[in-house]
């Protein structure tokens, strides 16, 4: 069923200009006085999966919120799919799908009125937001729960819809902060293995940001952000090789460590 | 903006906004509840001691109930407005206002939008409301019933409008009770809801003015005038530029740079 999604591929390779899905440069945030994001660069190409790593605090959730326009940045630029969102906010703004950290689903709505609520916000026309809706709950094994209200539904089948629902515009990108926080181990093997496939298959680059390292043991590439910095990036592969670590938390591990010392 | 974009938009916040309402059914007969508790109770109680004279829109001596009439359905905005605005707040906490706020169109219209949705759940209270007051003796021309909408629509957006200013400044939504403690009822009692503002002259000049500055005053006397057939076109401009003035306000404070609350490190 993801080759429906698929099958639009091409269009989605006309809308999205730029090479990269997502480019960060040099962006800087402040809370007050107190500057939580220095310098950050990222790059997300399409169809790649970039992984996010941080300790809690790091600051990728304010990265995310910067990204997804909640907040406004210091300094620095941000291009989704080729546009500014600074300047071309709205149309940087349609390429992106989220899954936010805590949920956002409407409790008192059913599924199939969350999904045609976000529909309506994207611009989606009815007839085709009924065919994408009944498309992404077949994917996501979630058809029969179409009419249940999201009270009813399990923690993993909430962030199922929560998935379906930030691809149901078709974004050039997907950014997932920390999206299976709170599930069983079962469930997150269950949701990370989804991301990846509907990323091989739509061509759309995801970025996720985590601090559960045996979820993005093989991510195209890492950022690893540290006290609002990043502190190294490259492919993993090559990470792993250069810094002679098996695991991408050992690699963590390492590199925080030594950020931190040199810091001291 | 592509307007087919914006209407869709405008549909699916009003659609969301109305079957919430629907949803919570505790919220939707406490909303009934509270106004025609004043209007059986309250007036009934009332009505000999605070007599009303003629005064305009009335060509009559009234009914204390039918002086009250368009205050509670101040009321019911006034509360529906504060209601929409704190629902703004646990959106943010629980984050579906993220939902709304990343969506591909201007933040104003997103903002505007969700007013205009508080309004349309609104004005179904107060028509329900005012159908149950016809039982109640309560009957103004039947003309009045249309010529209410336009001053309901530009009253709700004006208390709506303020509420989504205050819910702006709001971190979170413990604070905002407080808020409503000190924005509500004050605004409430210090206004031409319950008795007219040259009677509250008669025993304070001070009481008088506060209540003639009140924008909820103006609000009221707007419903008031047009539920018996005529404009007030002081009470329009007032309500006008206060919505104007209110909504301005809240659209700088949900800017994400210039707004009040993501430099303390909440998404607006």
């Amino acid at each position: 069923m993801i080759s429906d999604y698929s099958s639009e591929k091409n269009k989605q390779d006309e809308r999205l200009p730029g090479k990269d899905a997502l480019s960060v440069s040099k962006i800087c945030f402040n809370y007050g006085k107190k500057q939580v994001l220095h310098d950050v660069d990222i790059q997300v190409e399409r169809n790649s999966f970039v992984a996010l790593l941080g300790a809690n605090g790091a600051g990728k959730t304010t990265l995310f919120s910067i990204i997804t326009g909640l907040y406004g940045a210091s300094s620095g630029n941000i291009d989704i799919g080729g546009q500014s969102l600074l300047t071309s906010t709205q149309q940087a703004l349609s390429q992106i799908g989220v899954v936010f950290q805590r949920p956002t689903l409407d409790r008192d709505l059913t599924v199939l009125q969350n999904l045609l609520y976000f529909c309506q916000l994207q611009g989606i026309p009815s007839n085709t937001a009924k065919t994408r809706i009944d498309t992404a709950l077949h994917t996501h094994g979630l058809a029969e729960l179409k009419k249940a209200k999201i009270t009813e539904l399990s923690g993993g089948q909430q962030r199922r819809v929560e998935l379906a629902r930030s691809l149901l515009h078709k974004p050039g990108l997907l950014l997932l902060d920390e999206p299976t926080v709170g599930l069983d181990y079962k469930n997150r093997i269950d949701f990370v293995s989804r991301v990846k496939q509907l990323c091989k298959e739509n061509g759309t680059g995801v970025l996720w940001a985590t601090h559960l390292m045996d979820e993005v043991e093989d991510a195209d590439y890492i950022y690893i952000l540290h006290h609002g910095k990043v502190i190294s990036s490259g492919r993993t592969t090559e990470l792993r090789e250069i810094h002679q670590h098996n695991s991408v938390a050992s690699l963590f591990q390492h590199l925080t460590q030594n950020a931190q010392e040199t810091s001291q | 903006m592509n307007k087919a974009h914006a209407l869709y938009c405008l549909k699916g916040i009003v659609v969301r906004e109305s079957l919430r309402f629907l949803n919570q059914r505790g919220r939707f007969f406490s909303a009934l509840v509270r106004p025609l508790v004043w209007l059986f109770i309250f007036a009934a109680g009332f009505r000999s001691v605070l007599g009303v004279s003629i005064i305009p829109p009335y060509q009559t001596y009234i009914l204390y109930e039918e002086y009250i009439t368009p205050g509670l359905l101040g009321m019911i905005l006034l509360f529906n407005g504060m209601q929409s605005s704190l629902s703004m707040v646990y959106d943010r906490e629980m984050g579906s206002m993220r939902l709304l706020l990343v969506s591909p169109l201007p933040r104003w219209y997103l903002l505007f939008c969700k007013l205009l949705a508080g309004v349309a759940v609104a004005l179904l209270q107060v028509y329900i409301f005012l159908l149950i007051a016809w039982f109640w003796e309560v009957r103004p021309p039947i003309g009045g019933y249309f010529l209410l909408a336009p001053a309901l629509i530009l009253s709700g957006l004006m208390l709506g409008s303020l509420g989504l200013m205050l819910s702006s400044f709001v971190k979170q939504l413990e604070n905002f009770a407080g808020v409503m403690n000190f924005v509500i009822f004050p605004m409430f009692f210090a206004s031409s809801a319950l008795y007219p503002l040259w009677r509250i002259r008669d025993s304070s000049e001070l009481l008088y003015w506060i209540g003639f500055l009140n924008p909820f005053t103006h609000a009221i006397e707007l419903i008031r005038f047009s539920l018996y057939l005529q404009f007030n076109w002081q009470a329009a401009l007032a309500v006008l530029f206060c919505t104007l003035g209110f909504l301005a306000i809240a659209i700088i404070g949900y800017d994400p740079l210039r707004g009040f609350l993501p430099r303390k490190g909440v998404a607006t």
